[in-house]
């Protein structure tokens, strides 16, 4: 579970200080699925890069599970970044110059692997996301849609217990969006993991079990339950 | 993954890596051709001092010229004098032969005993020494004394008229003078491991031996007695004096001559030239390569008024277009490889730093993922490297062929040194007789060496030791970048 503190986050630039974050206390449960919303500039980006470990805060502390995220050295963040947090981007980030298959395998190179076993895991990420027919395929050669497919089983090929995804759905059209919605939310639902969207989509929004509204740095929740439901077995 | 990610990249972004690899290959067949130059120049650099010094030595001590002071003569030039009655005369001309050995112009002798005092220094493995010498022959037809006086005499009286013939070569009171000369050292025939003769070997005939210490026998240059058609069994007049021909030799590189013309005994040599206890040249060999210093400071200490060289020294003397071409590669030729070289690593670090600039999103992602700074400054130094591998053997691959192209060209260096010779006669006479001293003067002896450049595993392995070092500065460079990229940042910049 993640368990905020007072969190603070300011930036100095050229006109001044400006503050990302103000004074942010937030408990998110282990297997939670979040979605953040908020206008441009809010510090959406912001609370998801101290949520993932990107960014340290500038007071105040974030707390993954018995972790203090914000008193950790870099090769510390590294692991636990490695290990226990996927990412989603908005724009995929996948590597240009990889097939689909090693950039899956990209997650798996800080664990150590044999070359035989990221192969497996990569393999089977991408059967679990639909694309075993494009496994030599390069970004390049996939549509919006198979890259955030491969954006997601690159995140989920660790076996993360938290994935933080950033707009997943906003280079996408509604069809492809509500497929990968659909994706996302299958596997949060069969993994359980802690799901936390950040989004200006309220299609997507309302999937989620607890909207926050993020606006001036300072978060508020939003009252409305989202129609996601995981079996309260797998909780 | 490393070796994977590696491959892609290079693989995929050709562009940069054949521009890097391009500039990293000529800059790397650049120095190794700039090397492989140097080292044929100084090969033939050695091989012209080996013919001229021999193999072996290290050090030469030698007296330079001094000079005379106000009032003072200077040094003595052969004169030729002739008595009235001297020379064979028939048909009214009269034949006149001389030969004179001197030392030559711009050669100074020096006591003998400075070879007893370099032999005595220590760290002296050997010695010996040499006496050059120049033979000059004056050979020369001049109408009768008794024609050329009866003509003036009679002056004003046609001739034909029934007075005697005017004599002299041409019939009519002229006369011909020629004057030819030729090299000659004056060797030590006990046989010292060191000296000229050490770089030359035997056509024909024998060597010294000695019980020839004294005697009047001469070994030829095989080229010299080609153009002088002698062979071994004729004799030679040198300085007045008949000497038999016991051998001819010819150098042992077929890159260049001997050092002199003829071979004869020391103790001759200083006999006939009137140079009694006299040498002109110590030829020293140091127990070893790292006492040649010492040995020379020794001997300069010894002999405080002799020149004394250590090969190095001496490599300065040769001039010519070998000399140009020294000095061609040992300035511009060095210069335009440290710029070449500078470039291509600032090529180099330059596209690489640019290219983890490009790459932000990449890395950023990658320690999004879990990517420790390391591993992701290991990757780009590794493609560093690698670029710089390819440069390197590419390189190498040009080198070799540029080294080929030249060796097959092998063009012609003229390699000159210093020796003495005559350029012509000077004419005197009066009456009764004739004096003619000869214009010896300081000129360079040239020789002709096809240039070769050596190929070496020193050179290859500077090659891609030089390349492999690029390639670390410019993932240094890369690697310091990509380090310093802040994940959250770098994936601020493309969200």
């Amino acid at each position: 579970m993640y368990e905020l503190t007072n969190l603070t986050k300011t930036y100095e630039t050229k006109r001044g200080t400006v503050s990302a974050l103000n004074n942010v206390s937030l408990s998110i449960p282990t297997g939670q699925m979040v979605a953040i919303q908020g206008p441009t500039g809010g510090g959406k980006s912001t609370l998801l890069q101290m949520l993932g470990a990107l960014e340290r805060p500038t007071s105040g502390t974030v707390a993954l599970s018995e972790n203090l995220l914000s008193g950790m050295p870099d090769a510390r963040l590294a692991d636990i970044r490695a290990r226990t947090i996927g990412f989603v981007f908005q724009g995929f980030n996948l590597i240009p110059t990889l097939t689909a298959q090693e950039n899956v395998e990209t997650a798996l190179a800080p664990l150590g692997l044999s070359r035989t076993e990221r192969r497996r895991r990569a393999t089977e990420a991408l059967d679990t996301v639909g694309l075993s027919e494009r496994l030599a395929h390069h970004p390049a050669e996939l549509s919006g849609g198979q890259q955030q497919r491969v954006a997601i089983a690159r995140a989920l090929v660790k076996e993360p217990s938290v994935l933080l995804a950033d707009e997943p759905t906003g280079n996408l059209d509604e069809q492809t969006r509500d497929e990968i919605m659909d994706l996302l939310e299958g596997l949060w639902r069969d993994q359980g993991l802690t799901l936390i969207i950040v989004t200006h989509d309220s299609a997507v929004a309302k999937r989620a079990e607890r909207r926050l509204h993020l606006k001036h740095g300072a978060v508020s929740e939003k009252k409305e339950h989202g129609t996601a439901r995981r079996n309260t077995a797998q909780r | 993954m490393f070796g994977t990610y590696l491959y892609r990249e290079l693989s995929n972004r050709r562009k940069q890596t054949t521009i890097i690899a391009a500039g990293m290959a000529l800059a790397i067949a650049l120095v190794m051709i700039v090397s492989g130059v140097a080292a044929g120049v100084r090969d033939a650099q050695a091989s012209v001092l080996a013919s001229i010094y021999g193999v072996g030595t290290d050090i030469t001590v030698t007296q330079e010229p001094v000079q005379p002071a106000e009032g003072e003569q200077g040094q003595q030039q052969p004169r030729f004098q002739f008595g009235a009655n001297d020379g064979a005369t028939a048909d009214g001309t009269t034949e006149l032969s001389q030969s004179r050995l001197t030392s030559g112009a711009g050669s100074t002798t020096f006591d003998a005993d400075a070879l007893t005092t370099a032999v005595g220094l220590d760290n002296v493995a050997a010695a010996t020494a040499t006496l050059t010498l120049n033979n000059v022959s004056f050979t020369g037809e001049i109408p009768t004394r008794d024609a050329a006086s009866a003509q003036g005499t009679e002056a004003g009286v046609e001739p034909g008229s029934g007075q005697a013939a005017p004599g002299g070569p041409d019939g009519a009171g002229g006369s011909s003078f020629s004057v030819e000369t030729f090299t000659v050292t004056g060797i030590d025939v006990v046989g010292e491991s060191i000296g000229p003769l050490t770089s030359v070997e035997l056509v024909d005939g024998r060597a010294f031996e000695t019980s020839d210490a004294d005697s009047t026998v001469v070994i030829l240059d095989a080229g010299y007695a080609a153009t002088s058609s002698l062979s071994v069994g004729d004799t030679l007049e040198v300085g007045g004096e008949e000497f038999e021909i016991i051998g001819t030799v010819t150098s042992t590189s077929s890159e260049a001559t001997t050092a002199s013309n003829t071979y004869i005994p020391l103790n001759t040599a200083q006999r006939v030239s009137g140079l009694d206890g006299q040498i002109s040249t110590v030829y020293v060999q140091a127990g070893s390569s790292t006492e040649i210093a010492s040995v020379q400071a020794s001997l300069q200490n010894a002999l405080p008024d002799a020149s004394v060289k250590t090969q190095e020294d001496l490599a300065s003397s040769v001039s010519g277009s070998l000399s140009t071409a020294s000095d061609l590669v040992g300035k511009l030729g060095t210069w335009l490889s440290v710029v070449v070289l500078a470039a291509a690593f600032l090529i180099s670090v330059l596209l690489t730093t640019s290219g983890v600039a490009r790459r932000t999103r990449e890395f950023g992602t990658l320690k999004a993922i879990g990517w420790s700074n390391g591993a992701v400054v290991r990757q780009v130094a590794g493609e560093s490297l690698v670029q710089g591998a390819i440069g390197g053997v590419g390189g190498v691959v040009v080198g070799l062929l540029g080294t080929l192209a030249i060796n097959l060209a092998a063009p012609v260096l003229s390699a000159s040194a210093t020796a003495t010779a005559v350029s012509g006669p000077g004419a005197g006479g009066g009456p009764g007789g004739g004096r003619f001293g000869d214009a010896t003067t300081a000129v360079a002896a040239t020789t002709d060496i096809a240039l070769q450049i050596p190929v070496t595993l020193g050179i290859i392995g500077i090659a891609v030791a030089l390349a492999v070092l690029g390639g670390l500065i410019a993932g240094a460079f890369g690697g310091w970048r990509a380090a310093k990229l802040r994940p959250a940042e770098a994936l601020r910049s493309v969200n």
